[in-house]
């Protein structure tokens, strides 16, 4: 995996062009973001999900406090049902970073056997991760949640606060926003209510991927292709991930060659044909692409308006 | 649906990032309801080949089962995200798209056409470099489109595209959209809007939007999307002086403290010398590191780390300068668009955010409200939401800024009521009330250090807070004598006797309670100056108000002291008889009847005494004194 995010090693000397570019445009917004939300809040603290997203966030976090380190915890809500090379990748991540990391998961769901098999992707979703991530909200006090979410990603994120309130009980209430103007939040809570903080809101995967190429900024492997065991079923090429997954009649794992768009619970996460197995060969490939990151995934296609109803229960 | 298959990769290398730089352009639409501004952006999206696969076969799916155009594509659905707005099919709220051309990037906010939502509008137009305004060429110019121009006028856009649509249901008749056009440039100019492209467009049909329409061949001037390509927006910010708010200062070990923030206009140097406002002391500055690494220059739009070669006192909200010293006021004048449902209450207290910096301000006049239609300036007492005004506002603290005409990030606030936490209104402001623009703050040659010595205390505020009752005066009064028997200077400031006295001009609506405090907190912060140590037993029911007294003196002056008897307590007692009264609904707005007591979250001292006598009280304060090295 590549290079350490370290800002001053990185000097270039060569002087400012006349014009901040486009990505160093969207970085520097972001990090003021970061920046605002460790001098506002009381106890933020950053959501990494190991994805591509979380990977270019964590990065930007580096920098925005470099030469100290990100002024808060990093939390994963572990399913349990992630991709093993994901849980690695994030174990290393936090080690490598000198980072304190949180995981947490939701035990009662855990107990109850609840999985994204028998309970159908709408239930797990809900308890595994909705139901975790503000339960360990809860359980720490966290009164910013900064996240990896972007505009482009679905129609009612791009309606979406860069700091989104929430009340006391987690929801979100889109008619109720508090405008946003130039660079300035309202960062005010009343007792029990939180934030959620996208600074990634104005980029689009195109960019996240210019990004992580320009910067060498490491990655679950799994974005890139290699052979693996994957069988078709609902039209999503699925990857057998762990012994758990109970296969249906007739479909035998094949080994193929694919890579991941999004990544998140591998039962839940569709698989594309690809052999692009290089950063560039990835850019390539996307800009040449007709459909859209969250094809692959499974919770999305629930109903037309199932985001916006997941957001508003608390989701991230 | 088959799981789909990668594009083959074309063998031509991905250009490098650096050679990558279409400029971003960021423009809003705005215009009535039904004129069509989600059709028009759902429509530069399809005709810019952003759209992938599945979204427009989500797009074919929806139009049938709930679009508004029979069956055809239903371009607004792109855009109207929410369900709500698709049930009804309208816009609610403002919503961001992105995509890109070969000459150029866009964002575009897609705001709302109601009269109601007008904020959201002024929100997509405060970061807009451009605005394309849509009429309905069967309506023309009509006030919200006024309402519209205006707000944009306010926020600094010059740049408006006049998109006039629904061409096809006048049968494209041109002297028609002359007539539109002419009406509408006559506005734009009494508003300062400098540069009016006015196009005719049918935007569900894509005329003249990307390809020029064959059924208005009376129009050779360039289509939405040519315009859009090459408008010239830039107004080089890098070129005025350099200006950068402190949002964090950054200490993570004792041989490193830089000063973070965006560059808000201007360029600076290793070596170049700089002001800290409003303190107005000059250093140089060290090093500068960037996102990119360390660098000898930066830039404006850039989030940078600057380290300064000698150790002076620079916090959160102080603007690192060079160049042309800035404005510094605590008495402003400035447009308001009001947001709040809950209308504009004049001596009332909000805080202003402007950068980083956030202060307590109090609006003293609204000199006049703007009508809309007319923008003529006409008295009024209040701005309701969605209205504009120009007020007077007296600030907590001085506050670094400029005009917003000269530059919108130094220029621009936002107002946030401390008790509902809503955004109240927006900002612009226009100038200093004060005509010395360089008021410092006169450094005195007898400071606090030296006072606080003659004393042998640290100085510090005990803010005694709790409801009516619970014994603020009485522990205050102990603590108070105590002091004086340690022969340590006090004063003590009863909120009851401050009201027949300074305050007496104040009753107990909210408004005033807010402006009770904030006498109290000055009085305290001006004691504390003189070396003291000043004790405060005032009700003080909401946090934000502490919070903002906390704020007047230094970290580690002010010490809360939540006397935290239980109402049940403080209501059997009922030493003045209140509870009672109160009880009969004899007295209104009474604290923990009527009335919220915020209580502190975080006090540094809590006392009940319901469990403590007042002279175990005192001493538990006494102690924490000694403890903390303030005796």
């Amino acid at each position: 995996m590549i290079a350490e995010p370290a800002v001053s090693e990185r000097a270039d000397g060569k002087p400012p062009s006349a014009a901040v570019s486009h990505l160093r445009r969207l970085e520097a917004e972001s990090i003021h973001i970061l920046r605002e939300t460790a001098a506002e809040f009381r106890k933020p603290v950053m959501l990494y999900s190991i994805g591509k997203d979380s990977s270019v966030l964590l990065h930007l976090a580096m920098k925005a406090f470099h030469p100290g380190k990100p002024p808060f915890p990093l939390l994963h809500v572990d399913t349990t049902w992630k991709f093993r090379e994901m849980i690695a990748f994030r174990d290393q991540r936090a080690r490598d970073l000198g980072l304190d990391l949180i995981v947490h998961t939701n035990t009662e769901g855990l107990s109850q056997g609840i999985d994204p098999f028998t309970h159908g992707s709408a239930r797990y979703t809900d308890v595994m991760k909705t139901q975790a991530l503000r339960q360990a909200l809860d359980l720490h006090g966290f009164d910013a949640a900064i996240g990896g979410a972007r505009r482009d990603e679905e129609k009612s994120r791009a309606k979406e606060r860069v700091f989104s309130h929430r009340s006391a009980a987690h929801r979100w209430d889109p008619k109720n926003q508090r405008p946003e103007l130039w660079s300035l939040y309202n960062t005010m809570l009343a007792p029990g209510e939180s934030m959620r903080v996208f600074p990634l809101s104005n980029w689009t995967e195109l960019d996240v991927w210019d990004y992580i190429l320009l910067e060498d900024i490491p990655i679950v492997p799994l974005y890139l292709a290699a052979k693996r065991p994957v069988v078709e079923r609902d039209g999503a090429l699925i990857m057998v991930d762990d012994q758990r997954m109970p296969l249906l009649a007739g479909e035998e794992p094949r080994w193929r060659s694919v890579r991941f768009r999004t990544l998140g619970c591998y039962p839940l996460s569709g698989a594309t044909i690809s052999t692009a197995a290089t950063l560039p060969e990835i850019v390539r490939e996307m800009m040449a692409s007709r459909t859209s990151e969250r094809q692959g995934r499974m919770i999305d296609r629930d109903s037309p308006a199932s985001m916006e109803r997941k957001k508003a229960e608390g989701y991230f | 649906m088959s799981y789909h298959e990668a594009p083959t990769i074309a063998a031509t290398d991905v250009p490098r990032l650096e050679q990558d730089d279409r400029p971003t352009l960021r423009f809003v639409t705005c215009g009535s309801v039904d004129d069509g501004k989600s059709t028009l952006v759902g429509r530069l999206l399809y005709d810019s080949k952003t759209l992938l696969d599945d979204q427009l076969d989500a797009l074919a799916s929806e139009s049938k089962t709930v679009g508004t155009t029979g069956g055809d594509l239903d371009f607004a659905l792109l855009v109207d995200g929410l369900q709500a707005e698709r049930e009804q099919g309208i816009t609610i709220d403002v919503a961001y798209r992105f995509f890109a051309t070969k000459l150029r990037r866009f964002i575009v906010a897609d705001t709302p056409g109601h009269a109601q939502y007008t904020r959201n509008m002024a929100t997509g137009a405060s970061n807009a470099d451009l605005a394309v305004v849509l009429v309905d060429a069967r309506k023309g110019v009509i006030t919200q489109t006024r309402r519209h121009s205006h707000i944009l006028s306010l926020l600094g856009v010059r740049h408006v595209v006049l998109a006039v649509n629904k061409m096809d249901l006048i049968d494209f008749d041109g002297d028609r959209f002359a007539a539109i056009t002419a009406e509408y440039l006559t506005m734009a100019g009494q508003l300062g809007i400098s540069q009016v492209q006015c196009i005719p467009v049918v935007a569900p049909d894509g005329d003249n939007i990307v390809a020029a329409s064959a059924r208005i061949p009376w129009y050779t001037g360039p289509t939405v999307t040519a315009y859009l390509e090459s408008v010239d927006v830039a107004g080089d910010v890098s070129q005025r002086p350099f200006r950068l708010p402190v949002q964090w200062v950054n200490r993570p070990h004792a041989e490193f403290r830089g000063f973070c923030g965006r560059i808000a206009s201007g360029t600076i140097a290793t070596g170049e010398t700089i002001a800290v406002q409003p303190s107005g002391r000059r250093t140089q500055v060290a090093r500068i590191l960037t996102p990119g690494g360390e660098r000898d220059r930066a830039l404006a739009g850039e989030s940078v780390t600057l380290t300064l070669a000698d150790e002076i006192d620079v916090s959160r909200g102080d603007v690192l300068t060079a160049g042309s010293a800035p404005q510094v006021s605590d008495q402003l004048a400035a447009h308001l668009v009001w947001f709040d449902d809950e209308a504009m209450v004049a001596g009332r207290r909000y805080v202003l955010k402007c950068g980083a910096a956030s202060t307590g301000t109090v609006i003293t006049t609204l000199k006049h409200r703007i009508a809309i239609d007319t923008m003529a300036q006409e008295s009024a007492a209040t701005l309701e939401a969605n209205q504009i005004g120009y007020v007077h506002l007296s600030l907590d603290r001085p506050l670094v800024f400029e005009a917003y005409r000269d530059d919108r990030d130094m220029g621009s606030f936002i107002l946030v009521d401390p008790i509902s936490h809503r955004t109240a209104a927006a900002g612009m402001i226009d100038l200093s009330l004060r005509r010395a623009t360089n008021i410092h703050w006169q450094q005195l040659a007898v400071d606090k250090p030296v006072r606080a010595r003659l004393k042998q205390q640290r100085p510090c505020v005990l803010w005694f807070t709790g409801l009516s009752g619970a014994g603020k005066s009485t522990i205050a009064d102990l603590v108070d004598r105590r002091l004086a028997e340690l022969g340590r200077h006090a004063a003590l400031l009863d909120g009851d006797n401050l009201r027949h006295g300074i305050n007496r001009d104040l009753g107990f609506s909210n408004a005033e309670r807010t402006e009770n405090v904030r006498r109290v907190a000055e009085i305290a912060a001006l004691f504390v100056d003189a070396g003291m140590i000043a004790l405060v037993a005032l009700i003080s029911p909401f946090r934000n108000e502490r919070e903002l007294a906390r704020q007047r003196v230094e970290a580690g002056e002010f010490i809360e002291i939540h006397v935290a008897t239980p109402i049940a307590e403080c209501e059997r007692r009922d030493p003045k008889g209140l509870y009672r009264k109160a009880r009969a609904g004899e007295l209104k707005g009474f604290t923990g009847i009527d009335d919220p007591y915020e209580a502190p979250q975080a006090p540094e001292i809590t006392v009940d005494t319901s469990e403590l006598s007042t002279d175990a009280a005192c001493e538990r304060i006494i102690r924490y004194l000694r403890e903390h090295d303030y005796l």
